[in-house]
């Protein structure tokens, strides 16, 4: 079925040696068979970025990709999201993405989910090798980069289990501005290593608002924040409703004449509520190749991974700049955590007693708060949490922890930051499905 | 790093035993960092917390302050904390649930308080916000307005403003006082 030379760039990379391959590359056929038939990946967002990724990924050979995204096609994405056309409008983008993508690239199969990356649960992440992300917000960064994280496991060396890492490549651009990185869990910073990197949110002193507006900015902020509840109290806003946006829109053009400040637009309105930021469809196009490139190199180790951050300004021409952040060795998230074996005999206040004892932790320590995945084992402070989570002291820690070992939280105002006990169970280790099983039958 | 050619055998593998099990809701970057936050809070003896939702949503919570000094001792004041998933990089949205008469918070519970908004900063913590609430209360600013009269009235009549925000603490009717 496939043309003559079709994959002949490909081969290029995948069929030679070379000075700058991965670790451990063998160049061979199978590599862009495998490529085609065996390896999956995961796109998050089919927006900007994503119609991109997706067209350069299966143009590259990835035969086997799933696209994830919550978002209907809007009339104003057209000029850039490529893959939809006007009669798309209204229909879920990763459905729409998913055909164009099979229709144009022969042999490829896209499956599309329409839903938010919350609704699936951990096996459908872990189906993948590696996950492309085309995002555009911070708040779905940090969870997709917790999930993948959470399935990170760590050898008793220290060093990273290869085959619980899933490798992401992020790409996100603002207006001219855009950056491509990669996170290799465990080898490379993940986002909350690196959590100061985002820029900060623009925001308005509320009195400024209030009272000594300047910018049509001001009057829009004055009516999102202040005006709406005073105006429409108990009427949640929804920015994705057009006649709230046209009411804030309408009343912030009155404010700006008011106080003879020019410049409130629709579509200003619209960007300073959404925190919108003008795309520009070509600092897409750079930040994607460069994701695609990555998401290549990590698959076939047909070249090394770039390490690990790009960062590209479009304003002065074409500038970049790739850097190599440094790992958080103390992160909350990516970090192993200090291994700690105890019997799954013993109550959560005598494993307090015992971080307390031990070596390793008692001159970090002073009154140590537990903490296990979403559950607060034990706080000591404040006094009215301390008296709710007092009758889990009591309880078996290996039940508080749902019968299996994992990380606890530790806070204690002794750290400068939260230390992580990787806690296992004596004699349960890897046994509990076992064990269960055994005391049904 | 990958080996695509264990791939295959990995795929038939995870085949026969992936079921439909229920999402599993991960800890948030927000709430490890606000579990630390509060687990060491310093609250002083005219402050108080609670949690609405339980124990284990520490995201949501309300604190309590009632001022031993200054124009607003004796009266109550409740704010509502909301902490977003991505705290400490966004600051808590906090909310005035009592009607007060002050120049800096409105009569919608909206808060101008530097720290809240422009001035946040990821090494800040809950109880830097719990201290600058506090000192909202000891220290009314007139010159940030966010309830316009009674600023002025602080400015120019303070004996009026304390009898004002006496006032309104005892029959909790603000609107009365919004213009002097």
């Amino acid at each position: 079925m496939d043309m003559q030379g079709r994959w002949e760039d490909i081969d290029h990379l995948l069929l030679r040696q070379g000075t700058l391959v991965g670790p451990e590359f063998e160049p061979c056929a199978e590599l862009r068979e495998s490529l085609h038939n065996d390896l999956r990946v995961l796109v998050i967002g089919a927006g900007g970025l994503g119609c991109e990724l997706l067209k350069d990924l299966a143009l590259s050979g990835f035969g086997n990709i799933d696209v994830i995204d919550m978002d209907t096609i809007d009339v104003s994405n057209l000029n850039r999201q490529f893959l939809f056309r006007m009669h798309d409008v209204g229909k879920p983008k990763a459905v729409v993405a998913a055909e164009k993508v099979m229709q144009r690239v022969k042999g490829v199969k896209v499956v599309p989910h329409y839903g938010r990356i919350e609704e699936k649960d951990d096996e459908f992440y872990r189906q993948f090798q590696i996950i492309a992300l085309g995002l555009d917000s911070l708040e779905a960064r940090s969870y997709i980069n917790s999930v993948v994280c959470s399935f990170l496991e760590y050898e008793a060396d220290g060093s990273p289990a290869l085959p619980t890492i899933i490798p992401m490549v992020d790409g996100g651009t603002e207006g001219f501005k855009g950056h491509a990185r990669v996170i290799i869990p465990g080898v490379t910073p993940c986002f909350y290593c690196t959590l100061g990197l985002f820029p900060p949110q623009v925001t308005y002193p509320l009195c400024t608002l209030a009272e000594t507006p300047r910018s049509p900015a001001h009057c829009i902020e004055y009516v999102h924040l202040i005006q709406w509840g005073q105006e429409r109290p108990g009427d949640s806003f929804d920015a994705d409703n057009p006649e709230h946006m046209k009411w804030i829109f309408d009343k912030a053009f009155k404010r700006a004449e008011q106080f003879k400040i020019a410049g409130v637009t629709y579509s200003l309105t619209q960007g300073v509520v959404k925190n919108i930021i003008p795309a520009i469809a070509s600092t897409n196009a750079i930040i994607s190749a460069a994701c695609a490139l990555e998401t290549l190199k990590i698959a076939t180790m047909c070249c090394r991974s770039m390490d690990n951050y790009m960062m590209y300004m479009g304003t002065q021409g074409v500038y970049t700049h790739t850097l190599s952040h440094e790992k958080d060795p103390n992160c909350l998230v990516c970090s192993p955590g200090v291994p700690f074996e105890v019997d799954s005999s013993i109550s959560l206040q005598k494993f307090i007693e015992l971080l307390l004892e031990d070596p390793q932790f008692k001159d970090k320590l002073s009154k140590p708060s537990i903490s296990y995945q979403k559950r607060n084992l034990y706080m000591q402070a404040p006094p009215v949490l301390e008296e709710m989570t007092r009758p889990h002291l009591n309880s078996p820690l290996f039940e508080l922890m749902e019968k299996a070992g994992g990380t606890l939280n530790v806070n204690d105002k002794k750290l400068t930051g939260i230390l992580r006990v990787n806690v296992s169970f004596r004699g349960h280790n890897d046994t509990v499905m076992d064990m269960d099983t055994a005391g049904g039958g | 790093m990958i080996n695509l050619f264990s791939l295959k055998q990995k795929q038939k593998e995870a085949a026969d035993g992936t079921g439909g099990r229920v999402p599993v809701k991960k800890q948030s970057a927000g709430e490890l960092r606000v579990q630390k936050d509060i687990s060491e809070l310093n609250l002083s003896k005219t402050t108080f917390i609670s949690f609405p939702n339980g124990k284990d949503d520490l995201l949501n919570f309300e604190i309590t302050i009632r001022p031993d000094e200054g124009y607003y001792m004796g009266g109550t004041f409740v704010f509502s904390f909301k902490i977003s998933p991505i705290y400490p990089h966004e600051a808590p949205k906090v909310k005035c649930k009592t009607k007060v008469y002050h120049p800096n918070i409105d009569l919608e519970g909206n808060v101008c308080l530097n720290i809240l908004r422009e001035d946040w900063k990821p090494v800040l913590s809950i109880n830097s916000i719990i201290y600058g609430l506090q000192y909202l209360f000891l220290d009314p600013n007139p010159d940030d307005p966010l309830n316009q009269e009674a600023a002025d009235v602080l400015k120019d009549h303070p004996k009026q403003f304390e009898s004002n925000v006496k006032r309104s603490m005892a029959v909790k009717n603000i609107r009365k006082f919004a213009t002097y």
